[in-house]
Parts: C-alpha cells; structure tokens; sequence
C-alpha cells in the first residue's frame, strides 16, 4: 500500500466500517439462501457467489489489494490460474471415462 | 534489525519491500494448501454415496459456525483498526483493537472447542465417515492457523510492541500490516469453509 497521510487513512477507516457491515449483511444472506429449495448445483454456486464477494472484499479493502503493487497482482493471478486446475482436476476425472471398467 | 536491507524501504526492482513479498508469497503457497483440500472435498462429494455428505452434514451445528464466521469478520476489521491507529499516531486505540482481535481469535477457538467436544461425546470422529474426515482435517488445519496467528498477535500486544513503537514506529506498524494480511487470510479461508461444510 502506498504512503498514507493521516486523512486518506480516516477515509479508508469509513471504508473498513462499510465493509465490516456488507461482509455480516453477506453472511446472513449465505446461512438464509442455504434454505432455499434449491437444487446441490444451484445451492453450491449460490455459496460459492455470495462467498467469492465476501473474499473479495476482504482481499480488495482490509488486505488493501485494490491499491497494491503490481508486482503482487501479477503473482496472485498466477496463483489464481494453478488454483482452478487444482480444483478442475476433480471435475476431469469425473467426466473422463477411460480406465473405468 | 535495522540493518536487514528493504524490510520497510521498498526494493528498486519489485517496488515492494521485503516483508510484503514474503507474506504474499506465503499466502500465495497456503492458497494452493488449502485449494489441495478444497480440491479433495469436491473430489471425495462426487465420489460419495448420494445422501452421505448431506447426512453428516446436518449434524454440524449451524448457529455455532455462523457465530464464528462473524467472529472472524469482527476480528478482521479491529486488525485493520489497529494498523490504522498505528499510522494515525494512536498506540492506545492501536493495543485496544489489538486486544478485542485477540479476544476474537479466543472466542472462535472456545466455540469450536465445544463444537469438536459435541462430536467426540456422541461418538463422531474424524474416522466416522469421509464427510467427517474431510470436515476434521479443514476446519483442524484451519486452526492450527488461528492458532499460529493467536502467538503473533499476542506478542504484539505485550511488552515488545510498546519497545518497538519507542524505538522504531514505522517498522511496528509494518509488522501490524504484514500480521494482518495473515490474519486477513485465515478470515478468508473460513469464508468458503463455512458454506461449502455446514451449509451445503
């Protein structure tokens, strides 16, 4: 993060208390979208929606990876992209027949 | 300590200093640690006998979890008010902030202490099913990182903290900010945790 001066810090501490209040508002809406009748698939990418934006606001203001260096972008997205062939290796063994007998 | 290069000065050639690349190189390795078992959850749910996961699942206790995951969202946001307060000058605000995030990371411990005993006493063990199994190892590795965090933070909070801000403020405050994307990190991993266990 950049060099602050004492009012861009007060700023970022209204920022932290509006995220605090989104992040709980998320968290209640996750445990109440849970009853809805759904299906597994549609429940899962529900959970996974409203928790990909809870991360992201977590990463974005309190790890202050919106004003980050490059650097870090670069390294985080690298770890993004192994990350999503780590969790499509399942999904590819699921749906890959050979060696089943 | 000081005379370790680019701990608070940035590095000409990564525009970052040492400290901040550690830590995210660090978390960009936990990332990939947990996304193994995240992996290994999908893996053995598909594998599963249809029903089992559900089964296992509804004996989590939900309310217990949803206490935690707000526990942890309070205690992220008095870690980042403890490194505004540094920067604005505030060490009082700062060991305060600090502290209610102490007191967070040991009321999440306490509650999953009593969640963990619940199983035992009805018999439910890791060894009870791969639900179980799968449901011991995340939330177990999970922590051991609340835990690690808990030293860190604790040690900030004593004594040390207090020589450290008299001798040097710019570094204490450094050592707040890269303890907090830790502990941002450990919030973080819960966040998934939390839906993908107890409510799906």
């Amino acid at each position: 993060m950049s060099k602050e001066t004492d009012h861009s810090i007060e700023h970022h501490i209204q920022t932290y208390i509006r995220v605090f209040i989104a992040l709980g508002f998320l968290t209640v809406v996750t445990v109440a979208v849970s009853y809805l009748e759904v299906s597994f698939i549609e429940a899962f990418f529900l959970a996974i929606a409203i928790a990909t934006i809870k991360g992201s606001l977590v990463l974005g203001f309190f790890m202050h990876l919106i004003s980050e260096k490059k650097a870090i972008i670069w390294m985080l997205a690298a770890t993004l992209v192994t990350f999503l062939i780590l969790m499509f290796i399942p999904l590819i063994w699921h749906t890959d027949s050979t060696g089943i007998y | 300590m000081s005379n370790i290069p680019y701990i608070l000065e940035d590095r000409p050639d990564t525009g970052l200093n040492n400290s901040k690349l550690g830590i995210w190189i660090f978390l960009a390795s936990e990332v990939m640690l947990f996304g193994g078992l995240f992996s290994a959850y999908v893996f053995l749910r598909i594998a599963a006998p249809e029903g089992d996961f559900d089964y296992w699942g509804s004996k989590l206790n939900v309310p217990m979890a949803t206490f935690n995951t707000m526990v942890l969202i309070t205690s992220s946001v008095t870690m980042v008010m403890s490194w505004a307060s540094l920067k604005l000058q505030q060490f009082d605000k700062y060991k305060m902030y600090l502290g209610i995030t102490i007191l967070c990371a040991l009321a999440f411990l306490v509650v999953k202490y009593f969640e963990y005993t619940s199983k035992f006493e009805y018999g439910v063990y890791p060894s009870s099913s791969t639900f179980m199994g799968i449901y011991f190892t995340l939330t177990g590795l999970h922590v051991l990182h609340i835990i690690g965090g808990l030293f860190v933070l604790v040690y900030f909070w004593t004594k040390q903290a207090d020589k450290m801000w008299e001798e040097n403020q710019d570094l204490l405050a450094n050592r707040i900010e890269i303890t907090g994307l830790y502990w941002h990190f450990v919030d973080l991993v819960w966040i998934f945790l939390f839906p993908i266990l107890y409510l799906l």
